[in-house]
């Protein structure tokens, strides 16, 4: 337990710059959908370091809103790599330069 | 004056009168047929126009056989039906018609008389493009004549009044080519005009003392005596009671109609219609309307009055009858043209009318307002004969011998002249104008008119006499092409017109006063004692010595020696000083052009500079002015407003191009943007937060 927390923080910040830096210069949709995915977690990592740090670590209130978090990143997977495949299916590409009409 | 017997009316109308209304529609509603009617329908147009006065003559005899049954001793016909035509507050406006004997007569000459020269029309104008004009016209006024008669409303007989007053207009300007005629039109208007606003002032003034205008309402009509005791108490000036002075402006509108002094003028112009309008309108009906008139509202005028008195009202009308029927006559001495000399003669012969209603009463001046109709009619007719067979020839200096040539219209012309001279005994015009002399030498305040009035009945057998040389005798002085007698069709009106003037005197006679009786609601009897009333028989053996004096001068002076066209008249030759004013019509029209006329074009003048210099001028400022205004506003409006919203609108509109380039559809671009927000918004809170 000697890591402060900045070296949390910082790893975190690279993380979401990774995940940011993915959702935005990647075309592929899934790839996109990976970026965020490393985003999240990056702000799960946030959360468990703070909560680690903060005033009251015997809680558990961190560790929970981590779980939380990661059951829902889990479902918006789900919902968001069910949404690409539809799309592949009907378009047959991922790439989302190509997907800028709402009509099917 | 003579009292009449007190009426009783009858108040329950009676089929005939409530059916009197169809005898001016009928031929109303002719004319409003024929105005549809395109030009060629030449036969159709004559062929309502005389089916629609054919039954109004009948309606008319109908009526007038229902007055004379209904006639018994001392009470007479007087049916009238009345209705509202609109009321104001309280006030209400009657109208209504009447049937009565001054009325039923009068139905009887107007649709006869008018009937007879409807056909002599047919004949007269059958070469006029406008044959269905004319007979609109004509039906108009034979429709609006017939209203005028029957009106029992001073207020509907106005109306029928004005309408004869326009369709008289449109006659005499029938041929409006000719500038004459246009002229004369107008004149006649202009002139009736005057003497109609008096009318209308006389008619509210009446309607404000009495609140109606119905002559007779069982009772309380404008002439029965409620209304009438009413206006006799009333001073309005002058010695005039209200009555006299309402019946004195009435009959200012009758002098304008009837072509009396000083409202004459326009007569013997009127003369540039087409003769038959000359016949009916300008000698047998509209102008006679009226002594008509005079004699409808007479109650208006006679109240008052001592039992064989007169009233002022009455004798300023016999004053001005008689002056009328003197200076008329005089200018018809020195007259060239055929139709002039009979328009003047008209005049005239209306003069003696109103100055018999003035000295005599209803029954004098009707007498002679009737067999005059016939009479004068006839005379018109016959110069219409005269002037369609000497090919539109009007001047009688170039005339002369029609005698062999158109003799049927020589013989009726005869019959005729010698009517409107008063030949004695058998001519009708004889009776009616003794009647109306024999009152004159009765008239207790001045012997002025009976004088006057037998001077002018010697000028009339002296110029009737000339004409007649000078048309009918001597040889023909007119052109290449000699006279041809008129057709049938004109002929026929002439003989029957002829038939009456004759006939006509007999129910007149001082032995047999029918008319007079059947007027004034007494017992008609015969008896020779009529002719033993004081004076009667000197004055009729005096008058017949007048004419025959007329007759002989004139017959002497232009008898079978005619000279030519160019040469001077004979009375021109041996008295040129007279001469010379009576043909310039004794200069009555220069005196009202350096007059009247005068002050008219010079109030005209001012009026005008006044329009153009002061009142032009403001208007024309306030007009720069706006002018000024309006540019300031339109540049304030382009320049500024509009200027200012364009720009705005095109900053907003650019500035939303640039921002819709952000809006590009693509998550991942916002995305950037948020990304780049963040990345800028941490840097200025590390910033910031730097100590």
């Amino acid at each position: 337990m000697t890591t402060p927390l900045a070296g949390y923080l910082l790893v975190a910040a690279l993380l979401f710059a990774i995940g940011i830096a993915g959702a935005l210069v990647r075309r592929n949709a899934i790839l996109v959908l990976i970026g965020i995915e490393l985003m999240l977690n990056a702000a799960n990592l946030n959360l468990i370091a703070f909560w680690r740090y903060g005033p009251h670590p015997e809680l558990l209130t961190g560790m929970m809103f981590a779980i939380f978090s990661i059951a829902v990143a889990a479902a918006e997977a789900a919902v968001g790599l069910g949404l690409v495949i539809s799309i592949h299916r009907h378009t047959n590409t991922t790439d989302l330069d190509k997907m800028n009409r709402m009509k099917g | 004056m003579q009292e009449s017997a007190a009426f009783t009316p009858q108040f329950a109308a009676s089929a005939i009168t409530g059916i009197l209304w169809l005898i001016p529609t009928a031929p109303m509603v002719a004319s409003g047929l024929i105005a549809l009617l395109k030009q060629p329908r030449r036969n159709l147009a004559a062929g309502l126009a005389i089916g629609s006065l054919s039954i109004s003559l009948v309606l008319s005899l109908v009526a007038f056989c229902h007055v004379l049954t209904g006639w018994t001793h001392d009470s007479a016909v007087r049916e009238f039906v009345n209705f509202t035509w609109f009321r104001f507050g309280t006030s209400a406006v009657d109208l209504g018609w009447v049937l009565d004997p001054l009325a039923a007569i009068m139905i009887v000459m107007v649709s006869f008389v008018g009937l007879l020269i409807f056909i002599y029309s047919v004949g007269y104008m059958a070469h006029d493009e406008n044959f269905t004009r004319f007979f609109c016209f004509m039906s108009l006024f034979a429709g609006a004549m017939l209203g005028v008669v029957i009106s029992n409303s001073l207020l509907l007989l106005f109306m029928c009044w004005e309408i004869v007053g326009l369709t008289s207009y449109l006659l005499i300007g029938f041929w409006y080519q000719k500038p004459a005629a246009a002229a004369a039109a107008k004149k006649a208007f202009v002139t009736t005009r005057v003497g109609d606003v008096f009318f209308l002032l006389g008619i509210v003034w009446l309607y404000s003392q009495t609140g109606t205008l119905l002559f007779y309402n069982h009772g309380v009509g404008s002439l029965e005596g409620l209304a009438l005791v009413n206006l006799l108490s009333q001073h309005a000036g002058l010695g005039l009671s209200a009555a006299g002075a309402i019946g004195l402006l009435i009959f200012a509108g009758a002098v304008g109609k009837s072509g009396q002094l000083p409202l004459h003028v326009w007569l013997p112009d009127a003369m540039e219609g087409p003769t038959p309008v000359s016949a009916l309108i300008h000698a047998a009906t509209m102008v006679a309307a009226g002594v008509f008139l005079v004699a409808r509202v007479y109650p208006l005028m006679q109240i008052g009055a001592a039992p064989h008195g007169t009233t002022a009202a009455l004798t300023v009308v016999t004053w001005v009858g008689a002056s009328t029927a003197v200076f008329a006559a005089l200018i018809a001495v020195a007259q060239n043209d055929i139709k002039r000399i009979l328009a003047y003669s008209t005049i005239s012969q209306l003069g003696y009318m109103m100055a018999g209603l003035g000295l005599g009463g209803v029954a004098v001046g009707m007498f002679h307002l009737i067999t005059h109709a016939f009479f004068k009619a006839l005379l018109f007719l016959g110069a219409g004969s005269v002037i369609h067979g000497c090919h539109e020839e009007q001047d009688i200096r170039r005339m002369g011998g029609l005698r062999s040539d158109m003799p049927l219209t020589f013989l009726t012309y005869a019959i005729g002249m010698l009517a409107l001279c008063g030949f004695p005994l058998v001519f009708s015009g004889f009776w009616s104008k003794d009647g109306i002399l024999d009152a004159a030498q009765h008239w207790d305040i001045s012997k002025g008119p009976f004088y006057m009035l037998v001077f002018g009945a010697l000028l009339t057998a002296f110029y009737m006499t000339r004409q007649v040389c000078y048309v009918f005798f001597g040889y023909w002085r007119g052109g290449r092409e000699t006279a041809h007698e008129s057709p049938k069709v004109m002929t026929l009106p002439l003989a029957i017109l002829a038939f009456f003037a004759i006939a006509l005197g007999i129910i007149g006679t001082p032995a047999w006063p029918w008319f007079h009786a059947f007027l004034e609601n007494r017992t008609a009897s015969f008896s020779w004692h009529g002719f033993a009333e004081p004076g009667l028989g000197l004055l009729m053996l005096g008058s017949s010595l007048i004419v025959f004096v007329g007759l002989g001068f004139s017959w002497w002076l232009y008898g079978n020696k005619l000279p030519k066209p160019e040469a001077p008249d004979a009375l021109e030759k041996s008295a040129p000083w007279l001469w010379a004013p009576l043909r310039d019509r004794l200069y009555v029209d220069e005196l009202y052009g350096v007059t009247v006329i005068a002050f008219y074009a010079w109030w005209a003048r001012v009026a005008d500079w006044l329009d153009r210099r002061i009142w032009g001028g403001i208007v024309s400022a306030i007009t720069w002015l706006f002018g000024l205004w309006a540019q300031l506003n339109r540049l304030l409006d382009i320049d500024w407003v509009d200027g200012g919203f364009d720009k705005t609108c095109e900053e907003l509109s650019s500035g939303g191009g640039l921002l819709s380039r952000v809006e590009g559809g693509r998550v991942q671009n916002y995305l950037r943007i948020l990304a780049a927000a963040v990345v800028a918004l941490v840097a200025i809170l590390l910033w910031s937060s730097r100590p």
